[in-house]
């Protein structure tokens, strides 16, 4: 059997006037697995998860979900496509409950007359969901799913977030410095959940500067320089100074015996 | 562009102690609940935390200590004056205008803005219902319809500016509180309809000034109609997905942009409601004066911005509800209400609105304050 990637990128392009941001980047994220993203400052990360998520558009190049062409115009339409995406700034309303938090943008209404002309909330069904896919991450000991986010440390809002993410049908989930606003300890915790995400089947494109944390979580990593994807590398054929090497262009990737691209598994 | 910064900023602090003193009673997200901390913070501020929890996480709390204690206090002085029912049936007559321009403040200062412009929406609306049904002969349910849209015409107005070129809400309704105003003066020749005229012509018009008995006392259709326009925004605020995005977008605009709500919208809809809802009061206000004057409900603006946030509605927006500013208005009526039948002057009633301001604001800094 042939592994079809859930989200492919080829040949992306993107120039800010003269400065070229991606240089026929490609990414490539397969299923159940996280893949870590890595590269400098200005290495073109942020531009490339812009693209997938439709927040702007490139020059050239295309990407496949499931094997379908998709362009998204905005953020929005990526969502609605299944791509989720879990921020640095803990993207969470602090005076809104835990159960508001999770149904932001999306509450599901009560059926019929009531919900169509009155659009009337199905808090109970929200509250019930919200708890059921909290429980199901290991995320509730005692339920208060009606507490304000706001009571909650910066490492539990992200928790949200990313059960949030997780929680309605995604395909994938990217998380931009998920943990870069956070302690060690509650960047612990959130690292800890990304595993059992993974665990439960949903694939992850890991963005962060953190390479202990990017080599902790990740079955492979991809590596940007200067906007082209040079590398896709493992933390088993490679070690972290092998990585920054190849960030750096210290290192050719091909010179590395592990070679320059790593396949999603073994034997594949 | 916000115009009160740092919401996320003082609530990230808040959230600082709530954790110290709330991780003893649960444990939300199975975290590991540190110990010592709880400890150490519990033997220490376990009074004023006690008190602090309780007001924040009662946000009507306050404001309704206050109104009884503000009742039982003025029965004390006043007397059986106080406690009659045609007493109360005049001071929720008072209370209506202020209440209905304090739902539209609500709404607004909920995302962080703030409308100057309430007073001045109400009376453009009152004045196009008049001129058009007395002076031009519409009929004058088409007239009210008419006033409703230049209510929902001035808040858009504001909303644009707002949404558009992301100015600050204060200068802009500033601004156009000024515009409407000499509008105003300009489509009235700045002269009043005489309440003879309205009655005889639409009598429609004065018709949220007719009274029935209820209780012994009076109550106007213009009273009903503000009940109505509560619970109707209550219900929009608290059981339907606009009103979730109303807390979110004033909560913290980036992060609520951030999980796909179209903010902008959100907070256009938001001033062309509270300008809707304007329009209503002017309604109510020609019902309450009879004649319909350019330069009636002057002291409107401050008046329903007290009753916000004596209610309870923060000025950093995502926090307050609907019911905070019912109470907020009765209680600056039940003050103006009580310091007149106690024969104080009434510089002493716009004494006393200014100080409820500045403390009310100073309780909701409290609250949302933490600790050093
Ligand atoms: N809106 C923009 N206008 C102009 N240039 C931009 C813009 N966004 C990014 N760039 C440029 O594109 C290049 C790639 O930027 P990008 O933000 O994708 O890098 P990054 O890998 O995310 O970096 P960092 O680690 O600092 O977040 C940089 O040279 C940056 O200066
Ligand atoms: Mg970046």
């Amino acid at each position: 059997m042939i592994l079809q990637p859930i989200i492919k990128a080829q040949g992306l392009v993107k120039h800010y006037g003269r400065v070229v941001a991606l240089d026929h980047a490609d990414l490539e994220l397969y299923p159940g697995e996280v893949l870590g993203v890595i590269g400098d400052n200005g290495a073109g990360k942020s531009t490339l998860i812009n693209r997938l998520m439709g927040e702007d558009q490139v020059n050239a190049g295309e990407i496949l979900l499931e094997n379908k062409p998709v362009s998204f115009k905005n953020p929005m339409e990526a969502r609605e496509a299944g791509i989720e995406t879990v921020y640095q700034n803990l993207a969470v309303s602090p005076a809104l409950s835990i159960s508001d938090n999770m149904y932001l943008g999306r509450e599901i209404r009560i059926a019929g007359i009531l919900g169509k002309v009155f659009r009337m909330l199905d808090k109970k069904t929200m509250q019930q969901q919200a708890r059921e896919k909290l429980s199901d991450l290991g995320l509730l000991t005692i339920q208060n799913i009606n507490q304000a986010i706001e009571t909650l440390s910066g490492g539990q809002r992200q928790r949200i977030a990313i059960a949030r993410a997780t929680a309605f049908n995604s395909k994938l989930v990217i998380m931009d410095e998920p943990t870069a606003a956070l302690g060690v300890k509650e960047s612990k915790l959130v690292i800890n959940l990304i595993k059992d995400v993974r665990e439960q089947g949903m694939p992850v494109i890991l963005i962060s500067h953190n390479m202990p944390q990017v080599f902790e979580v990740s079955d492979r990593i991809q590596i940007l320089r200067l906007g082209k994807s040079v590398a896709v590398v493992k933390p088993e054929t490679h070690s972290m100074s092998e990585a920054v090497s190849i960030m750096t262009g210290a290192l050719d990737p091909n010179d590395h015996e592990a070679g320059a691209y790593c396949s999603p598994h073994n034997g594949n | 562009m916000r115009f009160y910064p740092g919401s996320s900023m003082v609530s990230f602090m808040s959230e600082f102690l709530e954790n110290k003193t709330k991780e003893d009673d649960y444990n939300p997200v199975g975290m590991n609940t540190g110990g010592e901390v709880a400890d150490f913070s519990e033997k220490h501020f376990s009074v004023a935390n006690k008190t602090h929890r309780f007001f924040h996480s009662q946000p009507v709390a306050a404001p309704a200590i206050i109104l009884l204690t503000s009742i039982i206090v003025f029965g004390l002085i006043v007397g059986d004056r106080f406690f009659h029912p045609y007493n109360f049936s005049l001071i929720l007559q008072q209370v209506t205008i202020i209440g209905i321009l304090a739902v539209a403040q609500t709404l607004v200062i909920m995302t962080a803005g703030i409308d100057l412009s309430v007073g001045a929406i109400m009376v453009i609306s009152s004045v196009v219902m008049g001129r058009l049904a007395v002076d031009f002969g519409f009929p004058p349910v088409l007239a009210i319809i008419v006033g409703l849209f230049v209510g929902a015409f001035f808040g858009g107005l504001n909303g644009f500016f707002i949404v558009r070129f992301k100015m600050p809400p204060m200068i802009v309704t500033l601004g156009t509180w000024n515009i409407i105003y000499a509008l105003n003066i300009w489509y009235s020749n700045s002269e009043t309809i005489r309440s003879g005229d309205v009655r005889d012509i639409a009598p429609l018009l004065q018709w949220t000034g007719n009274s029935f008995n209820f209780l012994g006392g009076r109550l106007t259709f213009g009273s009903i109609l503000m009940v109505i326009i509560f619970v109707v925004v209550w219900y929009a605020l608290n059981w339907t997905p606009w009103g979730r995005h109303v807390y979110a977008t004033g909560d913290d605009p980036e992060a609520a942009a951030l999980t796909g709500i179209r903010t902008d919208r959100i907070l256009m809809s938001v001033y062309i409601l509270a300008g809707v809802i304007c329009a209503f009061c002017g309604w109510v206000i020609i019902g309450r004066i009879g004649a319909i004057s350019p330069a009636s409900g002057t002291t409107a603006n401050l008046d329903s911005i007290t009753a916000v946030v004596i209610g309870g509605t923060s000025f950093f927006g995502g926090r307050g509800s609907i019911y905070g500013a019912l109470f907020g208005a009765l209680i600056v009526g039940v003050f103006r209400n009580g310091l007149a039948l106690a024969g104080l002057d009434v510089l002493w009633q716009e004494f006393t609105v200014g100080a409820l301001i500045i403390i009310a604001v100073a309780v909701d800094q409290w609250i949302r304050r933490v600790g050093s």
